[in-house]
């Protein structure tokens, strides 16, 4: 009798078994549950996004660079991404080589998105030269370049935006400053450059009031000229 | 359309003409041809090797690079070719697939290189033709694999470098992961350690038989029925550990939709349920066959020793692999024992008194005789039984034997992949301070540069020092980039030392602070040249003397008490400099005949102190005397912007 009785619980032990390994197997299927760790064994292989650019002519219309300025940037590029694109981790990857000693992924990312016009979340060749284009041949269209880069969303620049900004400036300097960098030093910059720019004091700086502030000022424009030669 | 039709594209244009008499309308006319039908002779140089080929075959694949217009982009006019600055044995492969149509993948390099080749002539992998594509992927995965232990040594060689910003949840999950980063976490991996196999023990114990006191009918209890409330208490003790110790996981899981999906999260949860379950059900018969499941599921906490055993995962990882494999030994070995039980079963039915009653019963004789167990406990007694029998267990042997060498291949395979990585380990932390080291090699160098002079505009002064002039250009554009950043924000890169002592001189005197804020002064976005840092030249006087770091702090007070300066103590003078930036630090100019590593910055009296563009002849680091000896002719009358600051 009791060896029956316990026979029929194992039974039961082994059918609830059965039966939850066979529903986890289910759930697995489904998706539902990750049995694997890493996922080395995957053998998703990711599509790699393969970008060719424009025609070397239409590119040349279109920017301010000649034939073999524009072989040579291309080349570099090619050579630093043989898809053709450049994806928001390689920039900050390349942006961290530039300022080992602060954290440039902020600012990276602010400066990706300037770049990535078309916000399709990769920087293609034409983009990269369009943004060259801009920075390294004119003036106004610099003035304009920076407002976007410092404007997220809105045409405006907001003291957030703006302290968004100058804390991931300063985060690149990193921890070894002179001197001490000072936890506010990011608020006072924003008060400063709003005192200057905000002419209205509306408590946001729109395109007109900047790039008017900024014709202005002296230093910037004589600045301006610095990035003229970059090739 | 596939690249060689288009070769043949005569042929169907031929079969056109057929079609003339039965068109009812005019065919359409013939697009313009081009006026150069000719094929012309490509030439691409790649790395000094010449490579010749049609245009037409290039042109077969048009999604690629050298099909497509990229091409142009490395066309050089002068020679008349294209150039590419890459491996020339790898473009042999490149080249043939546009011959031929099929790529192939060779032996003996690296499959990385080849990939990188690919990827950068625009070539997608799955081209990679079907006599090669095997061992391209086999060579593939186990690249993957060997990245992937490195990225994992890499994250927990860089555990301790965690931001000093991060929250607790991110400190807790830390300590998890990496018990060795914390003597906490160090402490905590080895208590739940302890309780795991606490518990399992007790599973264990509680069911030997112990001698009970004699009693009518005299029989053995098992320990768990003797000393019930022993073990309670600790089963309850091991089952709050355990509990506390996934809630604090679940809480510091970075995201805990993933943690809650993933396998030791369902251990531990398995791990702690079914005592729960044991509390909420009350005993009653109904039931109690479900709670004999559950106390079996007790034992699954053996199975949260794999958080603390590399060996016990590298197993389930190697089963995970072997899936498949074992996948199809059961199957095999399922359809077996069915054929071979049926037959038995049939063939001894006749006999009196035979073991064998049914189908089932006869598995049992199959799985044993399969797994040349033998058992014995059921043997056949008819010839045909006994035929069937011996050709069962011959059978038993093949089928088990061939699966195995695929799992103990994988086993070996992952097992020595795991040993490599105990070495790499090792090796990574060399890497990681050889990157270190790199890092804070490009900041020296601008360090180096600032402190030879480099940052004066060129104009002003003819001697620059040797090292400045010899960048190259890149250094150039980078040095400038960085000058350019600390404009921006006012302050300077320093390095180490001197951050730390000016960190100390912060703590020091409250006054600092408020000279470092840079809120007096007009600010811009791009403000290069502006007059935002007029202490620039005590500044960097300070950080020269720190950047030779030859002399020690005690030197400084020597030095104080030799040439009776008249300043803040010593060991405030690093705070007295940073507070008082515009007022002048009245060293005594007598003090210049030190020539121990005494270096002063004069600034010529003609300038302002905004524009100050102190000429350091023969850059910081050369001799201390020759800068002595500047100042003693530049500036004879005590400036009050003349500084002179005796190195720590």
């Amino acid at each position: 009798m009791l060896t029956l009785e316990w026979e029929s619980e194992g039974l039961q032990t082994v059918g609830i078994v059965v039966i939850i390994c066979a529903s986890l197997k289910l759930l697995h299927l489904l998706g539902l549950i990750d049995f694997s760790e890493d996922n080395v064994e995957d053998e998703l292989e990711m599509a790699t996004v393969r970008h060719r650019p424009e025609a070397l002519e239409l590119l040349e219309a279109q920017s301010k660079f000649t034939k073999k300025e524009l072989q040579i940037l291309y080349r570099g590029f090619k050579n630093e991404c043989p898809s053709g694109v450049v994806n928001e981790d390689t920039f900050k990857e390349i942006y961290s080589q530039f300022f080992p000693q602060g954290d440039s992924t902020t600012y990276a990312h602010f400066l990706f998105n300037a770049f990535d016009t078309d916000h399709n979340g990769a920087v293609s060749f034409e983009d990269f030269i369009k943004g060259l284009s801009i920075l390294l041949r004119g003036t106004v269209q610099e003035l304009n370049w920076a407002f976007n880069l410092y404007d997220i969303n809105d045409g405006y620049i907001t003291k957030e935006e703006m302290l968004d900004i100058m804390k991931a400036i300063y985060d690149m300097m990193g921890k070894c400053t002179y001197p001490v960098l000072k936890e506010d030093a990011p608020r006072q910059h924003v008060e400063t450059f709003f005192q200057k720019m905000d002419k209205n004091k509306d408590g946001v700086v729109t395109i007109d009031e900047f790039i008017e502030s900024c014709q202005k000022d002296e230093n910037i424009m004589r600045s301006m000229q610095l990035f003229e030669n970059v090739i | 359309m596939a690249a060689g039709v288009a070769t043949w594209l005569p042929f169907a244009r031929a079969a056109a003409v057929g079609w003339l008499p039965l068109a009812q309308q005019r065919l359409p006319p013939a697009p313009g041809v081009k006026a150069s039908r000719g094929d012309e002779v490509l030439v691409v140089n790649v790395s000094g090797r010449r490579f010749e080929t049609w245009k037409n075959t290039l042109d077969r694949y048009p999604d690629t690079l050298l099909g497509s217009s990229e091409k142009e982009f490395f066309y050089d006019a002068d020679s008349g070719e294209y150039f590419f600055d890459r491996d020339p044995d790898m473009f042999r492969h490149v080249l043939n697939f546009y011959r031929t149509g099929r790529l192939h993948c060779p032996r003996q390099e690296c499959i990385q290189a080849f990939d990188e080749e690919l990827a950068f002539y625009g070539l997608v992998p799955e081209l990679v033709g079907d006599c090669c594509l095997e061992e391209y992927r086999d060579r593939k995965k186990e690249n993957a694999e060997r990245l992937a232990e490195d990225e994992e040594a890499e994250q927990a060689g860089d555990g301790p470098s965690l931001p000093a910003g991060s929250s607790l949840r991110q400190q807790l999950w830390r300590a998890f992961e990496n018990p060795h980063t914390s003597t906490a976490a160090l402490v905590f991996y080895y208590v739940t350690g302890f309780f795991i196999a606490v518990s399992v023990i007790a599973n264990v114990v509680e069911t030997i038989p112990c001698h009970g006191p004699a009693r009518r009918p005299p029989r053995e209890q098992p320990c768990g029925e003797r000393f019930p409330l022993a073990f309670f208490c600790m089963d309850t003790a091991c089952v709050l550990i355990f509990t506390g110790e996934y809630l604090l996981r679940l809480f510091a899981a970075p995201s805990r939709c993933r943690f809650l999906r993933s396998v030791m999260s369902l251990i531990d949860v398995v791990a702690i349920l079914p005592y729960y379950i044991g509390l909420l059900v009350p005993k009653n018969e109904d039931v109690s066959g479900a709670f004999v499941t559950l106390r079996v599921f007790r034992v699954f906490r053996i199975f949260k020793f794999s958080r603390h055993s590399q060996g016990l995962r590298i197993l389930g990882y190697t089963l995970k692999s072997c899936a498949s494999e074992l996948g199809f030994l059961l199957f095999s070995l399922t359809m077996a024992i069915i054929i071979f039980a049926t037959v038995m079963f049939y063939a001894e039915k006749g006999t009196n008194k035979t073991n064998f009653t049914s189908i089932p019963a006869a598995f049992w004789y199959t799985i044993v005789t399969m797994t040349t167990l033998g058992y014995g406990d059921m043997v056949p007694s008819t010839i045909a039984g006994k035929i069937f029998g011996s050709i069962c267990s011959l059978s038993g042997v093949l089928v088990i034997a061939l699966p195995v060498p695929v799992i103990v291949s994988n086993f070996s395979r992952i097992y020595h992949q795991n040993q490599r990585a105990d070495k790499r380990r090792a090796q990574q932390k060399v890497r990681l301070a050889r990157i270190r080291l790199a890092k804070s090699g490009t900041t020296n160098a601008f360090l180096q540069y600032k402190q030879n002079g480099g940052l004066e505009d060129s104009s002003s002064g003819g001697e620059q020092a040797l090292c400045v002039r010899n960048r190259s250009a890149f250094e150039q554009q980078h040095h400038h980039l960085l000058h350019c950043l600390e404009k921006t924000t006012c302050h300077e890169f320093t390095d180490e030392l001197t951050f730390s002592e000016a960190l100390g001189a912060v703590s020091l005197g409250g006054r600092t602070s408020r000279s470092t804020s840079v809120s007096s002064q007009p600010v811009g976005p791009g403000s290069l040249l502006s007059s935002c840092c007029p202490r620039r030249a005590k500044r960097r006087a300070i950080r020269l003397a720190n950047s030779t770091a030859s002399v020690s702090h005690g030197s400084m007070q020597e030095l104080d008490t030799l040439a009776g300066l008249q300043r803040s103590p010593a060991p405030q003078s690093r705070s007295s400099l940073n507070a008082k930036p515009h007022d002048s630090l009245d060293l005594n100019c007598d003090s210049r005949d030190f020539v121990a590593a005494i270096i002063s910055i004069p600034t010529p009296p003609a300038n302002t102190p905004d524009e100050s563009q102190p000429s350091s002849p023969g850059g910081g680091g050369s001799g201390a005397s020759s800068t002595l000896r500047n100042s003693s002719l530049g500036t004879p009358c005590l400036l009050p912007k003349t500084v002179k600051i005796s190195s720590l």
